[in-house]
């Protein structure tokens, strides 16, 4: 009896002494880590989107509150003037979650450039939705206000070979990019403003 | 026949290098070397939580009861191993995408568990310490060495640098994963060969 107790108390001490220093630690290193993925996730792509800016669209941020959760918006300024957005959405391809960044001109609602951050697809296939030009350019000048679709759903992407479900999954992502862009264009308006 | 200090340091670096002689760690060899600068990387993690590891278990051996020894040896291995990564996720994040998974896996390297087992659940703080660290740097050494063969003749380049200049034509094989096994085999079939005169 006495040994089960031992046991267990000292189990007991040493998980909350390691969930206690755990917590100390994550406490100490969240906001550099949220910078770290932001200039190394976030930031090939939002850089490709904003190609020619002239001014650093990761310093340049804000933070917009959609019903629960807080959305990052990145600026860029071209020839003098900010008005373009690029922020963060996800589609479900075919491993899973697909982050993509989407850029938007607040003048004609038109998407200015899009890129994958995140992916699980298979390596070769649907990883092309990050790596090659020829798909994510595809997206450049579209509407963003409207729903966007592969070919064969009567919309305007061609999908990449042998990885459709990636496509329509990054097209779901691009989407729902245009709805949080309809969704929050005032409040968008406002804060951009502010880097003018 | 107790060893002295230096004894139990030195051991770590030829008699005892895991993936060598104790052939220990394997996973993390083959996975991770692919180049020097990944290997370098991984080794000093483990450096990191070996150190820690062994002297927190050598602290506690008169504390923890026997039959739950393991499961105190993961609790303390894991709470480190999470530190390493948050530390490496914040300061190091470009090393943290390409080791990715694996550093949350030395919770489960043999060697981590097997030095807390073997020797610190045995031996005081001290040694326990200077144990983990010759191992360590035995096993850094390990993963350098494979990582920069494997990265020389795999890419052609050392720390990133070219070494043989643009119109070497890289052999792919050696950066792959049975380019590895070939690699630790024939490593290993050198030691054997050194160390049998």
């Amino acid at each position: 009896m006495r040994e089960i107790i031992k046991m267990i108390v000292v189990l007991t001490v040493l998980s909350a002494f390691s969930g206690g220093l755990l917590a100390a630690v994550r406490g100490g290193t969240m906001e550099k880590i949220e910078y770290q993925q932001l200039v190394f996730v976030k930031g090939p792509a939002i850089r490709s989107i904003f190609e020619g800016c002239s001014n650093d669209p990761i310093v340049d941020r804000f933070k917009i509150k959609d019903g629960d959760i807080e959305r990052s918006f990145f600026v860029g300024v071209f020839d003098g003037k900010a008005d373009t957005v690029t922020f963060e959405s996800f589609g479900k391809g075919f491993g899973g979650d697909i982050g993509l960044m989407v850029g938007v001109n607040i003048n004609d609602d038109k998407i200015i450039g899009m890129s994958v951050t995140t992916h699980s697809e298979t390596p070769g296939i649907g990883s092309k939705a990050k790596t090659d030009p020829k798909f994510s350019n595809q997206f450049k000048g579209l509407s963003a206000v409207e729903p966007c679709k592969v070919k064969p759903d009567g919309g305007e992407i061609d999908a990449m070979s042998g990885a459709t479900v990636t496509s329509k999954g990054v097209c779901v992502g691009v989407t729902e990019a245009g709805n949080i862009y309809k969704r929050l264009k005032p409040q968008i308006a406002e804060k951009i403003k502010e880097f003018k | 026949m107790a060893k002295t200090i230096t004894q139990e340091f030195v051991k770590g670096l030829w008699d005892e290098i895991p993936p060598f002689r104790l052939v220990l760690g394997l996973c993390p060899t083959l996975a991770v070397t692919k180049s020097v600068e990944n290997g370098l990387g991984m080794g000093v993690a483990v450096v990191f939580v070996l150190v820690c590891s062994n002297m927190l278990v050598s602290l506690l051996r008169n504390i923890i009861p026997s039959k739950v020894r393991i499961a105190c040896f993961i609790i303390i291995i894991a709470t480190f191993v999470i530190v390493v990564e948050l530390v490496m996720q914040a300061y190091a994040y470009p090393l943290f995408l390409t080791l990715g998974i694996f550093i949350p896996l030395i919770v489960v390297n043999c060697i981590v568990l097997g030095r807390a087992e073997a020797f610190a659940y045995k031996n005081g703080v001290v040694r326990s310490i200077v144990d983990g660290f010759g191992i360590g740097i035995g096993f850094t050494i390990s993963l350098v060495a494979i990582g920069a063969l494997r990265e020389v003749f795999g890419s052609g380049t050392f720390f990133g640098m070219s070494v043989f200049g643009p119109s070497f034509q890289p052999f792919t094989f050696m950066i792959e994963a049975p380019g590895a096994f070939v690699c630790l085999g024939l490593m290993l079939c050198m030691m054997n060969l050194a160390g049998n005169k």
